[in-house]
């Protein structure tokens, strides 16, 4: 069998049984590397040397039976803004071409417990910011099924490496759909846990309130597995939640059964209005269909937030961006010009020269509504419709299990049309921020693909700490849909 | 006739907390060290790192607001203040200005006007900076980050202090309360309190306040003072001849004692304050709030009433052992030992403030421990050395915290109670000063003072002054 065709939990069973050794495992990954990295572009640092020698030290700790984990010796990509000892981390920003952290982020160190091995860092919009992984500035990265096409963002780089076979799964990280987005554009499962389940540290932040790190894998069976060993209580981060001490359960693997029946689901009618391409629409109501089929309840509702979920998302996340970028001075770490007048003149000539058009762009839109005289009539007002999107929802899961709706209102847009219009961007993203807004869990997952051979992505959304739940329904919906969809 | 000036001050008050590790991550917060040794990724704004509240800082602040008379705001946040500036590692400090944790306070202080309250607007919790040095040499600037991250607290007085010695008093009372509680040691020399002066004037009666200016690097009580005084006349200088002030900050030159404008409300910096979204809200229940109130220490008005019922020493002994609550502590343990109040009283308030004037040191710095002193109060009682000997023990005693009674032994200093010994001395002494020997006894008094004098050398201060006395009249 070939290596790449193993999920990431049957890989590490295949290794665990002396199939396959994780060396073998990684230079297979290594190879596929060599085969389409040059088209796709889905990393911004592989370190081939390294992830050789940390695959054959896990070989040898599986071997003498040290580590037995679902992910021992699975090769495993992370996304470039999580930080990572002794390789650079750059947020794929010009502005830390040069960073190499000191320190590995929470959720790497509990993957590296685990025996997974990294291959590399995956490309990514500059900061997490953005929805095509073109505002890298180490170029694009190109969708793996049509590479004229974007892969989404910002966690592009993670759902092309997986779809294209360049690893076994990936980390990402979600601020208003950046893992969910782009596993739909790249045929991929990813999931944004509830706040607090992951912790952020060594998350390089972007709009801190809204972000979590969260899986990108080839089926549903592997998200549930790296959610289980990423989820972390860590009192680093102030905002990790201590999910055992709260009785919220952890045990993700568990979900894995075939059963919706009584299941409840909704389906916000804002979720299938003006803006939704017709093959999504029809793939996401299939989807509904078959999940009917198996014993769900299934029903339409009024979640009528959507309009003020897009605004409110692009203060709060803007706020506090322009704030958690602010560090990045030239002073410390990363780039700096090369000639200066002064303090003044070097911030000024580091950050226009470090920072590219849609980070500053969303600093400026960050720092005007943080500006006196504006704070009351903008930031303060988006945190009021903040706190009413999340008692919105909470009035939907009075009723519902699960809502259910298209992570994307189109499949993936060609390579450089979404940046000549922001704004259109931005609405692109309508689906998928309000579930960050209100801090809650949702998964994507792949429903078919469209006339243009690309893939749709179906989204699931449950209430805070209700993971279970969504893996439960992706479960029943990835084991059945074959049967009925393609 | 000239028009009178009323002066009127707000105080700004940064105060160290005394905590062992900073107010966000578990760094050390002691002074000095090499440059950039007590960091880590959070206090030096490594990218990836997370803030976490140290809870020892939310005690001590919570303890000064009640010492203080605050409303406690038992719930609270912190807020980022965006400025850049190269000592700020994330380029904003994280502080409080939306629900800081006190509220509404006032302490009584008293002056020679009389006894009057001063309102404290708000104290809040907030993270210190790094340290900027200029390499002349090198020709640019390098950061130390030992110092960022260190809790302090800011007390925001009201504009209730109409004088210098008014806000000296004022000064002195939160120095006091807070050294009492052991949350800072207040140092304004060493930085661990600093104020800023709020200070504006007008005409005596009227209503509405003038202009106000902010003063900073006022490193001692006489620089305030100074300030103060420099400031109002500046300013009344300014109304007199038709020109207005100001508003703006203002920088203390000690050395020139004189003033200069540093940057005007035009300049002022938009700082975007906004709740930090890496902290999470601090709730401060009823009952910690409870435990805290009831682990308050004894104030000094308490302590002094105490005193005075206690032990049986003068009120100006008391006011001067209670200025310190080391002092004060040093007292009570030590007379829990002898049991001998006045005595106890005596070294602190003679040979103690003598040396720590002399070596320029605080009553917290004192090492000698509470069984020394005994020991050594015992040895003088038990006439085992004289009071001369006994000062030069206490000497090395404060120096080095020794066993007073093992060194007497070991130095060969216990006084000689043996007479006959003595009386070998003194006639050697007589026979030795003839000249000395004949004025005493044509009438000069004053020549037996040399002659005790020549005989508590000859005998290495080891004698009893009285002895010597009566032993040299007699045989004289």
């Amino acid at each position: 069998m070939d290596i790449l065709s193993y999920s990431a939990v049957e890989l590490s069973a295949a290794v665990k049984e002396g199939k396959v050794t994780a060396v073998e495992a990684m230079e297979a990954v290594l190879s596929r590397i060599d085969e389409r990295e040059s088209d796709i572009n889905a990393y911004v640092t592989i370190d081939r040397e390294q992830a050789l020698k940390a695959a054959a030290a896990v070989q040898e700790k599986i071997e003498k039976g040290e580590l037995t984990g679902p992910l021992a010796g699975v090769p495993v990509a992370v996304k470039d803004n999580l930080c990572t000892e002794g390789m650079r981390t750059t947020c794929s920003s010009k502005i830390l071409e040069n960073f190499v952290p000191t320190y590995s982020a929470e959720a790497v160190l509990n993957l590296e417990k685990a025996g997974a091995v990294m291959v590399g860092k995956t490309n990514m919009d500059e900061f997490a910011m953005g929805s095509t992984t073109e505002t890298s500035a180490y170029g694009v990265t190109r969708n793996p099924w049509n590479t004229d096409h974007v892969p989404g963002g910002s966690s592009g780089g993670s759902a092309a490496a997986v779809a294209a076979g360049e690893c076994f799964f990936a980390l990402g990280s979600d601020t208003g759909g950046s893992i969910r987005q782009p596993a739909s554009f790249c045929g991929v499962v990813g999931l944004k846990p509830t706040y607090g389940t992951v912790s952020r540290y060594g998350l390089v932040a972007y709009g801190s309130s809204l972000d979590q790190i969260g899986p990108l894998t080839k089926n549903v069976a592997d998200c549930a597995a790296v959610l289980e060993t990423i989820a972390s209580y860590d009192r680093k981060d102030s905002t990790s939640i201590n999910r055992k001490k709260e009785k919220k359960d952890t045990d993700f693997t568990t979900a894995l059964v075939e059963d919706v029946k009584g299941m409840k689901i909704g389906i916000p009618k804002d979720y299938l209005g003006e803006g939704l391409d017709s093959e999504v629409k029809n793939a996401v109501l299939a989807a509904a269909e078959l999940l009917a089929a198996k014993g769900a309840v299934v029903e339409e509702f009024d979640l009528s937030l959507v309009a003020y979920a897009i605004p409110t998302y692009y203060t709060i996340a803007a706020a506090e961006a322009s704030s958690n970028l602010e560090r990045f001075d030239g002073i410390k770490y990363g780039y700096r010009t090369e000639k200066f007048e002064g303090l003044h003149d070097l911030y000024k000539k580091t950050r226009s020269e470090g920072f590219g058009a849609e980070v500053k762009r969303r600093i400026m839109l960050g720092s005007f509504v943080l500006s006196s005289g504006y704070y009351d009539a903008y930031y303060l007002k988006a945190l009021k419709v903040k706190a009413m999107i999340k008692k919105a929802f909470d009035d939907a899961f009075a009723k519902y299990d699960l809502i259910l709706g298209p992570v994307a209102p189109t499949t993936a847009p060609k390579l450089g049309d979404s940046l000549q219009d922001p704004l259109k961007m931005y609405l692109g993203d309508i689906y998928t921020i309000a579930v960050n807004l209100a801090g809650l869990p949702a998964i994507s997952l792949p429903c078919g693909t469209d006339s243009k051979g690309l893939p749709i992505g179906l989204q699931l959304i449950a209430d805070s700490f209700q993971e279970k739940k969504l893996i439960q329904a992706a479960y029943t919906y990835e084991q059945n849909k074959t049967k009925c969809v393609e | 006739m000239a028009k009178q000036y009323e002066t009127v001050i707000g105080l700004e008050v940064h105060v160290e907390l005394a905590t062992k590790t900073k107010i966000f991550c578990g760094c050390s917060t002691a002074f000095g060290g090499a440059p950039n040794t007590h960091t880590c990724p959070v206090c030096t704004g490594m990218p990836g790192s997370l803030p976490v509240l140290n809870k020892q800082v939310l005690q001590y602040a919570v303890a000064v607001g009640l010492a203080t008379n605050c409303t406690i705001t038992q719930y609270c946040k912190f807020d980022r203040k965006n400025y850049f500036y190269p000592d700020n590692p994330q380029n904003y400090q994280i502080s409080q200005l939306y629900l800081p944790i006190c509220r509404n306070g006032h302490v009584e202080i008293e002056t020679s006007e009389g006894k009057k309250s001063v309102g404290i607007h708000e104290i809040h919790m907030e993270e210190d900076a790094g340290k900027l040095i200029h390499d002349e040499w090198e020709d640019c600037s390098l950061v130390d980050y030992n110092r960022s991250g260190v809790p302090l607290i800011e007390i925001v007085s009201e504009p209730d202090m109409r004088s210098a010695e008014e806000v000296i008093a004022y000064l002195e009372k939160l120095r006091m309360l807070i050294q009492y509680l052991g949350a800072s040691d207040c140092k304004l020399n060493e930085g661990s309190m600093r104020a800023d002066v709020n200070l504006s004037v007008r005409e005596v009666g009227a209503d509405a306040f003038g202009t106000r200016t902010e003063m900073k690097n006022l490193n001692s009580f006489r620089a305030i003072t100074h300030a103060i005084e420099g400031e109002r006349e500046r300013q009344i200088e300014l109304l007199e001849s038709g020109q207005q002030v100001t508003q703006e900050t203002r920088r203390w030159d000690d050395a020139k004692e004189y003033s200069y404008a540093m940057r005007s409300k035009e300049d002022a910096q938009d700082y975007r304050y906004f709740p930090d979204p890496d902290l999470t809200p601090v709730y401060i229940s009823d009952e910690w709030l409870q435990e805290i109130r009831g682990s308050q220490p004894e104030f000094r008005e308490e302590k002094m009433a105490r005193y005075k019922k206690e032990y049986d020493i003068p009120d100006y002994d008391i006011g001067i052992i209670t200025d310190s609550k080391h002092l004060a502590d040093l007292f009570e343990e030590t007379v829990a030992i002898c049991g001998q109040p006045k005595k106890v009283s005596n070294w602190l308030m003679g040979e103690t403030l003598r040396l720590l004037k002399e070596k320029n040191m605080d009553p917290g710095e004192i090492c000698f421990s509470p069984e020394h002193l005994a020991k050594l109060i015992g040895l003088v009682d038990s006439k085992a050395v004289n009071s001369t000997v006994a000062k030069e023990v206490f000497e090395v005693m404060f120096a080095e915290d020794i066993d007073p009674e093992s060194y007497v032994e070991e130095k060969g200093l216990k006084t000689v109670h043996d007479e006959g010994a003595l009386r070998k001395t003194v006639e050697e002494v007589i026979a030795a000063n003839p000249q000395s020997v004949e004025d005493y006894h044509n009438g000069k008094e004053k020549a037996i003072g040399f002659l005790v004098g020549q005989t508590m050398k000859a005998m290495k201060g080891k004698a009893e002054p009285g002895m010597v006395n009566k032993v040299l009249k007699e045989l004289l």
